[in-house]
């Protein structure tokens, strides 16, 4: 039936979590992936990781682009994608961190699920193409 | 209907929100399938209260619906939102903020707030808006807000979903309130002053207070005023009876002297000041509306705009594809530029098959 074919929209849920209070990237990401024809949500500042779950699970994201410039990836990234398991999302919700992430612990949020890291100095193009490429196929 | 659409179905009706979301996901995508699984939905429907907040950008209403999901939730009633904001018509991509602004029950899955935007396609949104409603009644939630910009025809289209309207007024509209009466006026059952404590308001609501008078006094010769019932139609039996029988309560030649007149509510959302007013004035909305028999005829013109849209959607896809097999818009669109032919002759001839057809179905 080609009124069943209408447009799939890719939609992203860019989140910022903890003390943090930095959104200049939250922002810039946020309107490039609009421009991109992404749909976009913005979870605004200071959020905590079960806030961020909800809006992911409601909200149905392809893809979860989390911000994080205050060091705390560590604890605050697994809460978030064990709330997403307890709801069944975790499995073709894309888990993006972007921020200032250290070599060391990248191994380990990768181990958690985290598709990619996208640290300082990565483009937006490139980014978008990751995007492109991986948002789940429902 | 796919094992997965009906292990979804019922995963949504046991109240899994994943299920929910999916569900509204696939309305919004169109994906195959929804169709059926939105008709299962039906017969599920009926229970909630559906309220359509609309006004003006920056009118405050994410604030004001937060502050009402806030106190439904305090009286135990659970709440869905449906937040609409327009996409950019270059790229389809939109950002969706009203979130942010729902910061009173962040993190109480009570509330489920869903954004949506519209994709580009004519009457499409309305569609997919009344389906989430759908989607979200048979899921249990009590109250379903739509919340949308107030703009145009698309948006009052989408607010109509909702049993009861309310339009928000910044005060100091001025001049604006004679423009709100051209569409938004018609639409609203209560009207709010929001930010009521700014200077101007008072004569807001007092500009506001004269056009609902005003409004009111026209009615009257008008037979029963804008939703007036229609007392014939409301001897036909409703399909779906036993869902919906509260809806037909009533009797059915209230009108001219009972009609509803809307109320005007002065706010301050983001102190929370003037929210259990609103929420009485929405109630009694509702319960006139199912006092007059209002409620019932709202649902029938409204199913009835349902079936229109899904025709023409579907008749507009036919033809769509008999469009392509004629060789594409973009070639007949150039033989029309070179003056070879013109819409009108192109538009005959792609038709004539289909009621060539039509009327090969008629004899048999």
């Amino acid at each position: 039936m080609s009124s069943e074919q209408e447009g799939e929209s890719i939609r992203c849920l860019v989140a910022k979590v903890g003390l943090d209070g930095h959104d200049r990237g939250a922002h810039v990401i946020s309107r490039a992936f609009r421009d991109a024809g992404f749909e976009v949500i913005y979870s605004g500042l200071h959020k905590a990781p079960d806030d961020i779950v909800q809006a992911a699970v409601q909200e149905d994201v392809d893809v979860l682009g989390i911000s994080i410039l205050s060091g705390a990836h560590n604890t605050l990234v697994p809460k978030i994608i064990d709330g997403l398991e307890e709801y069944d999302a975790a499995d073709d919700t894309l888990v993006l961190v972007g921020g200032v992430i250290p070599e060391e612990d990248r191994p380990e949020l990768k181990d958690e699920g985290v598709a990619a890291i996208f640290g300082p100095g990565t483009s937006i193009e490139e980014t978008i193409e990751f995007v492109r490429d991986n948002a789940p196929e429902r | 209907m796919t094992g997965d659409d009906e292990r979804l179905l019922e995963d949504l009706l046991e109240g899994k929100h994943r299920a929910l979301a999916r569900v509204i996901s696939k309305i919004e995508d169109r994906s195959p399938g929804y169709r059926d699984l939105v008709s299962k939905l039906y017969a599920h429907t009926g229970e909630a209260d559906v309220i359509g907040i609309t006004g003006s950008p920056g009118a405050g209403k994410s604030t004001l619906v937060d502050k009402l999901a806030e106190t439904y939730r305090e009286r135990g009633e659970t709440v869905g939102i449906i937040a609409i904001d327009p996409s950019s018509p270059f790229s389809g991509g939109a950002v969706l903020g009203d979130r942010i602004r729902m910061g009173s029950t962040i993190g109480d899955m009570d509330v489920f707030v869903r954004s949506m935007s519209a994709r580009g396609t004519l009457g499409g949104l309305s569609t997919a808006t009344a389906d989430a409603v759908k989607a979200m009644d048979a899921f249990g939630k009590d109250k379903i807000i739509i919340e949308t910009v107030g703009a145009g025809q698309n948006e009052i289209d989408i607010v109509r979903t909702a049993d009861t309207v309310a339009v928000l007024v910044p005060p100091g509209s001025g001049d604006d309130v004679q423009t709100l009466k051209a569409g938004i006026l018609e639409i609203g059952d209560v009207f709010v002053v929001n930010k009521a404590d700014r200077d101007g308001a008072d004569r807001t609501v007092q500009e506001l207070r004269d056009m609902v008078a005003m409004d009111a006094g026209d009615s009257v010769s008008m037979s029963g005023g804008h939703h007036g019932a229609d007392s014939m139609a409301m001897l036909e039996d409703h399909p779906d009876d036993e869902a919906h029988a509260d809806w037909d309560g009533g009797d059915t030649d209230a009108g001219d002297t009972d009609d509803w007149v809307p109320p005007i509510v002065e706010t301050v959302a983001t102190r929370a000041v003037g929210v259990e007013e609103f929420i009485d004035e929405l109630e009694n909305h509702q319960t006139y509306l199912v006092d007059s028999g209002t409620r019932a005829e709202m649902a029938r013109k409204r199913y009835a705009e349902e079936i229109r849209t899904l025709l023409r959607e579907d008749v507009h896809g036919l033809l769509e594809d008999e469009l392509e097999r004629a060789g594409g818009v973009d070639d007949l669109a150039e033989a029309v530029r070179n003056g070879e032919t013109d819409p009108y002759t192109i538009a005959d001839e792609l038709l004539d098959p289909v009621e060539a057809s039509l009327a090969e179905l008629e004899r048999d």
